[in-house]
């Protein structure tokens, strides 16, 4: 059995608006239609979509905040929506906008609360505390309120707070919001050694497309309440209308180069850019063209994870 | 029973973490205890001045208001100390901080109410003791007192502890209403200060029967007075203040499950 399992996960929205002065009509909206999907122990899973696709919804159910309106979901082998208390215990949650720890107290505080609140033995609690703040670079800041730490430093206390007691599933609500280049990248690093040392289950929501190249090998992607692409980063590039680019240095200037499987988007003096489909491999190309031109140097772009997803939001 | 008791216990471990916070700066601590009790002092002062032109207010003397003042405000300010803050769920759905509560192993009621305990409202309850002890010499103390005393007391902040949450769980359907809660909860706490006899029966059982204040005091105070109601109650009426108190924590629980599962399937 999976550690997650979605099955035709609902949650309608009803929004009452007004008309005139006293009449009012309700309109339903679907935040999250008939969503379905399996996570296994030790993935790390990136769950992206637009603005209002329905991801906090997603998450807010698969924690037990909300209450689904249709389908299931099964956490650690518990149905959040009535079992919340004890699915709280094997789940840690980061929410990057706002922070659970306690504005006021020191971290230090902070964390001596949770380890009572959660009754974590003295043993694992003194582990985790001792890994995590070193890893997280937190030592300096342990008796520091929590106002005054900057976003990133808060960002980094939220995560050794919600890891303290051992949680089997990380759910991070854009984590890299707001931080600098350097902070994102530390904080990825973390996060991949957690899931590669501890077998943290990681599941994140994000913006940042980088957060999911340097950390998800899965990708859902939700848009309108449903998963529109559930799978490999890689095939998501084949997915869509995705291409690739052949970038080519020639010697000399020259017309446009014409090889068989891949067109010229764009000329600038002796350089080419060729497009041909993510799918295709690019060696019998590579040949063609060297074959055919006095060539200087060549490249291989990706296509922009960006573009990918809006052609699959757009279709 | 077994979730009562969890709810205490987190409930502690938080609201021990804020007074050992609010300890940090003990010389701020104590200005603003002794602040609390100088400002609720001449809450007092206001009703002792009014006898300064009268002998007697509704049949009652100033020493019989200081009672009824005593036994409301403990009740009213102990409860204020230890749940007061559960008028900020408006707030808390706002600024997200509930979603982070309920990813919590422990009740969602017991982290509202504990959360930014503040010890220094004991300067309150001790200005509301000392008139207490200005007034308690008029009455004829015996066993009987006491025990009825005692029981009004912890009923008195299990009613207004129920006052607190009911009231402020209304914010889960619309998020401003926490000026609608003061109004039945301070609003409350100082009706109760002045005898029922200056009321209008309407009010005085509006008070009995929908929103039970009267059984915090009123009713018990009588019978540490040897009186008997000017409005007929039921004699029994001055012992029932704990039968008050668990009608009233039984509609309260209905109310915050109420107010919990719709923010559960609304999420705003």
């Amino acid at each position: 059995m999976s550690l997650i399992e979605v099955r035709d996960l609902s949650r309608e929205f009803t929004i009452r608006k007004r008309v005139g002065v006293v009449r009012r009509t309700s309109v339903v909206k679907r935040a999250v239609h008939d969503l379905s999907f399996e996570i296994d122990a030790g993935e790390m899973v990136g769950y992206i979509g637009p603005n209002g696709a329905g991801k906090s919804t997603t998450i807010k159910m698969l924690t037990g905040i909300l209450v689904p309106s249709g389908g299931s979901a099964i956490v650690a082998g518990l149905e959040p929506a009535r079992q919340r208390r004890e699915l709280a215990r094997r789940i840690g949650v980061v929410f990057g906008q706002r922070t659970s720890l306690w504005w006021d107290l020191p971290l230090r505080d902070s964390f001596e609360l949770l380890r009572r609140i959660y009754r974590i033995p003295d043993q694992t609690f003194q582990r985790n505390l001792d890994d995590h703040v070193a890893l997280l670079d937190l030592g300096d800041l342990m008796d520091t309120p929590v106002r005054q730490l900057s976003l990133g430093q808060r960002m980094r206390g939220d995560i050794a707070a919600a890891l303290l007691h051992d949680p089997e599933i990380l759910y991070l609500d854009e984590p890299t919001i707001g931080l600098d280049v350097i902070s994102k990248g530390r904080l990825r690093e973390f996060l991949r050694a957690l899931n590669h040392e501890r077998g943290t289950t990681l599941m994140l929501t994000t913006h940042d497309l980088q957060d999911i190249e340097a950390l998800c090998d899965r990708v859902i992607v939700i848009d309108h309440g449903t998963a529109v692409f559930d799978g490999p980063l890689s095939s998501l590039r084949l997915n869509g209308d995705a291409s690739r680019t052949l970038v080519v240095d020639l010697v000399d200037e020259a017309p446009a180069i014409s090889v068989e499987g891949a067109q010229v988007v764009k000329v600038e003096g002796p350089r080419q850019w060729l497009s041909f489909p993510a799918g295709a491999s690019a060696a019998p190309l590579v040949a063609q063209v060297a074959a055919a031109y006095d060539v200087a140097d060549l490249s291989i772009h990706e296509p922009a994870i960006e573009d990918v997803i809006r052609t699959l939001y757009g279709g | 029973m077994v979730e009562v008791a969890h709810a205490v216990r987190a409930y502690w471990l938080i609201a021990a973490l804020w007074i050992r916070a609010s300890m940090a700066y003990p010389l701020s601590f104590w200005t603003m205890t002794v602040g609390g009790v100088l400002i609720t002092f001449l809450d007092f002062v206001a009703i002792w001045l009014m006898f300064s032109h009268l002998d007697s207010y509704g049949g009652f003397t100033l020493r019989e208001i200081g009672l009824l003042y005593g036994v409301t405000s403990i009740s009213f300010r102990l409860a204020d100390m230890l749940v007061g803050s559960v008028e900020k769920i408006g707030q808390k759905v706002r600024s997200g901080d509930l979603d982070a509560m309920m990813t919590k192993p422990v009740p969602v009621l017991a982290q509202l109410c504990a959360d930014r305990f503040e010890l220094r409202r004991l300067g309150q309850i001790a200005q509301s003791v000392a008139v207490f002890g200005w007034a308690a010499p008029i009455v004829e103390w015996n066993p009987q007192r006491l025990a009825v005393l005692a029981m009004a007391l912890v009923s008195g902040v299990v009613i207004y502890f129920c006052v607190f949450v009911a009231f402020s769980t209304i914010q889960f359907w619309t998020t401003d209403a926490s000026e609608f809660a003061n109004a039945f909860t301070y609003g409350g706490n100082t009706i109760m200060q002045y005898p029922m006899t200056i009321f209008p029966l309407e009010v005085v059982r509006s008070l009995t029967y929908l929103l039970p204040l009267t059984f915090v005091n009123w009713y018990p105070c009588l019978f540490l007075l040897g009186l008997h109601d000017p409005f007929g109650a039921p004699g029994w009426f001055r012992f029932a203040s704990p039968l008050a108190a668990l009608v009233l924590v039984g509609v309260t629980t209905l109310v915050w499950r109420q107010g919990l599962r719709r923010y559960r399937s609304t999420g705003s």
